[in-house]
């Protein structure tokens, strides 16, 4: 399956040198949520801030997450929804990546336009309660984004 | 809001259209001088769905009614739809195949008829459940494509999309046998909402209807979505219209304008203002039918409410464009008269008569170009579509199907239009002038999707009066006075 390096790999700037070696990142969609352009956004922004990306695309199965995940062992997962059903779609595939030994400690985040009235209208606790490690929802800035991405340490799963 | 003294009656349909068909109610309209508005509304709960449909009937506009497909049965997960269902999780759309045939028959009792038609909208490339659904329930118009309801809406194989689609256009048309008049409309000039430059828009509209009347449909529609420069959208409309009067010359069609499909201004007066341009495109080109946006775009799924609003600021829109002086007269086969310079009068197209001409930036010639490249792989379009995609000469910007070649990208120059700066294999070269390829970043895509809200949301809190949307007194609901409404 052709997944990942959609768009120009945008090569970090050599004065830019780190000394974390980057998160290993999974960016994907839910599975009834073909919406694209956020993903493609999330790839970038990553792979600006130094970390490696594979990008599933739209309309994941749930199947296809879990098994990308124990595949690539990733440093943390990034799902990101708008069509409305992410919250319900979200809570759905956070049980299965719970549910597995090899995938229940990974990172797990997601972000967007979780429900259908509103950023203000969805149950983040609900959703952390169902393991999540944090919510981004609209307008919550992606800069609480970006310092929960310094706490993650690189390597833990692999 | 007033009784709906706007529609039109398809008495005498033009040409041999059974009356009360979705193609002969908007080929009335026209010939009345009559935009037809029609929303994107779909919600979850059949009262709600009804009581939108009751409401769009009865806004003071000339209106279809719309249907639209929630996001699990346009994958096919019935059973996600009715676990929803079950616990009281609200859809982004109506589930049509899960609930049962008498239940949809129940929403569109007495409201759904020959003076309102309703079409479903989907987003399915399997779409073979959701038609016989719809056929189930009385109706005959829906919407999508073969090529725009496979890549920018999943992972299904582009060839088996192709092979859905066919299925479905047969079950469509087979409707015919009995009397019907099956409508479809194409997603093509839609392709991923935004930042697709026109010309592969307009090629993918007219491949897509080729495609639905090698199948046997009779009526269709050719789509085409505002995108950043309104001169850009009128020369893409005036080749759309071309091209299709010479592809399809037997089969009655008709040009929908959608208003702007990608991200969406979010003040109310914003996105007043953009719906209010894209009406005013659509009158200026002949369009026979739009479908607009609300100004809960940015945010949510909209109210019935904020529907209703939507299609009657449109309407207006349309209404004061129409009496401007600015749009030539058209009758019901999209002809207009002229009185050239040595006073000859002479029969011309809507579409070659701009007024205030729009110069000719090469979007016929580049569509053209597309088509041809396309037709000439095979005529039968089955055959030809997955092999155009996979030799890639069409070749969508910024798609990330699998069966998409992701050699060409496109980029919103600085004044504002939408260009080509990777062509890829696409039959293009010598036709357009490739632009130096800005580094894509994070923020330079960010600033690109949001060029079109930034300017509108600008423009809102402008307050000059060519700024101001036609109704300043208009002022938005807020979700919390709408809560017990309905959606
Ligand atoms: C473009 C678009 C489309 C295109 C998508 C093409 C594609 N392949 O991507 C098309 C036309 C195909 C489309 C289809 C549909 N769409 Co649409 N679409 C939009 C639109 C206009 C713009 C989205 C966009 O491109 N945004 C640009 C990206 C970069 O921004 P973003 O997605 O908002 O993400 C930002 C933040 O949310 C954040 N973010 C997102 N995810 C995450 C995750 C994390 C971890 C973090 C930190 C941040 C983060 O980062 C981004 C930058 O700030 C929006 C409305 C709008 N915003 O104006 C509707 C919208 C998202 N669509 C909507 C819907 C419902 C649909 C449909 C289901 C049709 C329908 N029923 O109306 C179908 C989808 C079918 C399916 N199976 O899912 C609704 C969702 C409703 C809701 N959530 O309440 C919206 C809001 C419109 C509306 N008001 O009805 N759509």
């Amino acid at each position: 399956m052709k997944v990942g390096t959609p768009v120009t790999p945008v090569q970090t700037p050599i004065t830019e040198v780190r000394s974390a070696p980057g998160l290993k990142v999974i960016v994907s969609s839910v599975a009834s949520d073909a919406h694209t352009w956020n993903l493609v956004f999330l790839q970038l922004l990553l792979e600006e801030l130094g970390h490696r990306v594979a990008n599933l695309g739209a309309c994941v199965p749930d199947e296809l997450l879990v098994e990308e995940c124990r595949r690539q062992r990733p440093d943390l997962v990034v799902i990101s929804s708008v069509n409305g059903h992410g919250a319900n779609d979200g809570r759905r595939v956070i049980r299965e990546l719970r549910g597995h030994p090899e995938t229940a400690a990974i990172p797990v985040v997601i972000g967007g336009k979780l429900g259908i009235d509103g950023a203000e209208s969805t149950d983040h606790a609900g959703l952390l309660e169902a393991g999540f490690d944090a919510v981004f929802e609209e307008g919550a800035g992606l800069a609480s984004f970006g310092s929960f991405l310094r706490s993650i340490p690189a390597g833990v799963t692999t | 809001m007033t009784v709906p003294t706007r529609r039109p009656t398809p008495a005498t349909p033009a040409g041999s259209l059974p009356s009360g068909s979705f193609g002969a109610f908007v080929s009335a309209a026209r010939a009345a001088g009559r935009l037809v508005v029609q929303p994107r509304m779909g919600m979850s709960d059949p009262r709600a769905m009804r009581a939108g449909l009751a409401a769009t009937r009865a806004a003071d506009a000339t209106t279809v009614g719309t249907i639209t497909i929630d996001s699990y049965t346009r994958v096919g997960d019935q059973a996600a739809a009715r676990r929803a269902l079950a616990e009281g999780v609200p859809l982004n759309g109506y589930p049509l195949v899960t609930y049962d045939t008498a239940v949809t028959r129940s929403v569109l009792d007495g409201i759904q008829d020959h003076t309102f038609p309703v079409q479903v909208r989907h987003g399915s490339a399997a779409p073979q459940d959701i038609v016989a659904a719809l056929l189930l329930a009385g109706l005959d118009a829906t919407e999508g494509g073969p090529v725009s309801y496979c890549l920018p809406y999943g992972r299904t194989p582009l060839t088996a999309s192709v092979e859905n689609w066919a299925r479905t256009c047969e079950l469509l048309a087979r409707t015919r046998d009995h009397g019907a008049e099956p409508h479809l409309e194409t997603f093509g000039g839609c392709m991923m909402g935004q930042l697709c430059p026109p010309s592969l828009l307009v090629a993918l509209s007219v491949l897509e209807a080729l495609f639905f009347a090698q199948h046997g449909l009779r009526s269709v529609s050719l789509s085409y979505a505002q995108q950043t420069d309104p001169a850009q959208d009128e020369e893409a409309l005036h080749a759309l219209r071309r091209l299709a009067d010479v592809l399809l010359p037997d089969v009655d069609r008709h040009i929908v304008v959608y208003t702007y499909m990608g991200v969406y201004p979010r003040t109310p007066d914003g996105a007043r203002l953009l719906l209010e341009e894209s009406a005013r495109l659509a009158v200026r080109t002949g369009a026979a039918r739009l479908i607009v946006k609300t100004a809960a775009e940015a945010h949510r799924i909209p109210t019935v409410r904020e529907n209703a609003e939507a299609l009657e600021a449109a309407a207006r829109a349309a209404e004061a464009e129409a009496a401007s002086g600015r749009v030539p007269e058209v009758d019901g086969s999209g002809r207009v008269s002229e009185v050239d310079a040595s006073g000859r009068v002479s029969e011309v197209d809507a579409s070659a008569r701009a007024f205030g001409p729009v110069p000719d930036t090469g979007i016929h010639a580049e569509a053209s170009a597309l088509v041809q490249a396309v037709l000439e792989i095979s005529p039968d379009l089955g055959r030809a579509l997955p092999l155009a995609f996979e030799r890639g000469y069409l070749d969508v910007p910024f798609c990330l199907h699998p069966d998409n070649a992701q050699r060409t990208r496109s980029y919103l120059d600085t004044d504002g239009r939408l260009r080509w700066s990777a062509i890829g294999s696409m039959p293009l070269g010598g036709i357009v002038e490739l632009a130096h390829e800005p580094r894509l970043t994070s923020s330079g895509l960010l600033g690109a999707l949001r060029h079109v809200e930034q300017r509108f949301d600008a423009a809102a809190l402008d307050p000059s009066p060519a700024h101001r949307p036609l109704d300043d007194g208009h002022r938005p609901p807020t979700r919390v006075a709408l809560s017990e409404e309905g959606r």
